[in-house]
């Protein structure tokens, strides 16, 4: 199993969307894809899109923290939507779900940031 | 009835997945829940993960040792390296603790490991090694013990 990584440019936002697996091995395609994305394309937000994720682990927060990090000094926002029960769980765990907005659907996240 | 597996693979990233599917086949004949398989499959992609990483720091040429024992639903893995061992265990297993934040580390595999299992024993050497022991009970089994 690996990890797809869809990217769309919605004016200033990202829209990343992933199916498959993100851990370990797959972080390190995402964290590389997505910071390449911001930078060149003068991306302001992040839409992280979960609906298709099989499987997430601890290296998968890491990589999403990476992101939120790297958008917040852009002044910019992450939302995150259509996260299963055991990618909530893992939120919940380690708390990233007080600094980051969860949405239920892409259409809400994208409206929430003003481009829908 | 009792049960037992072993499996060794060298310390390369795309053997978390086969490591942790590998160990999810083998408990599915205790008949898990969804969730439960969930949580194994994170416990095993965690435990692996950290040999890989900080045990080996990520030199392929480190081995990686799994053996799981089960028995009447009730399920212990250990998870080994020989690599350089954790100095301070108390320090590591704090949630968000990592001594990788360069790598994008969350410093959340502990604290996952400890919420998803029942039990988590972790013995460490300096220069010898890490082994991880997870215990669980399946919730099916513990329906027939009340």
């Amino acid at each position: 199993m690996s990890l797809n990584i869809e990217l769309e440019i919605k004016r200033d936002v990202l829209c990343i969307r992933l199916s498959g697996e993100l851990d370990h091995h797959t972080a390190d395609a995402l964290r590389e894809q997505a910071s390449k994305a911001i930078v060149e394309n003068n991306i302001h937000h992040i839409v992280l899109n979960l609906e298709s994720l099989t499987f997430m682990d601890s290296s998968g927060l890491g990589v999403i923290l990476g992101r939120y990090k790297q958008i917040k000094q852009l002044h910019g926002e992450m939302v995150v939507c259509a996260i299963s029960p055991s990618v909530q769980r893992l939120f919940d765990m380690s708390g990233l779900f007080k600094i980051i907005r969860l949405e239920p659907t892409e259409q809400f996240a994208l409206e929430r940031l003003g481009v829908a | 009835m009792k049960n037992e597996m072993q499996l060794q693979f060298k310390a390369l990233s795309q053997n978390e997945s086969f490591a942790r599917v590998t160990v999810a086949s083998f408990i599915a004949q205790l008949d898990p829940t969804m969730d439960e398989l969930t949580e194994i499959k994170t416990v095993v992609s965690e435990a692996v993960t950290n040999a890989i990483i900080h045990g080996y720091d990520s030199n392929p040429d480190g081995i990686v040792y799994i053996s799981v024992k089960t028995e009447d639903g009730y399920i212990e893995i250990s998870i080994k390296d020989k690599g350089k061992g954790i100095g301070d265990v108390e320090e590591a297993r704090q949630p968000l603790f990592t001594t990788r934040p360069e790598l994008e580390r969350s410093g959340m595999g502990f604290t996952i490991m400890e919420n998803f299992m029942d039990e988590l024993e972790v013995n460490s050497a300096v220069g010898q090694g890490t082994e991880i022991r997870l215990r669980k009970h399946l919730a099916k089994s513990k329906m027939l013990c009340n």
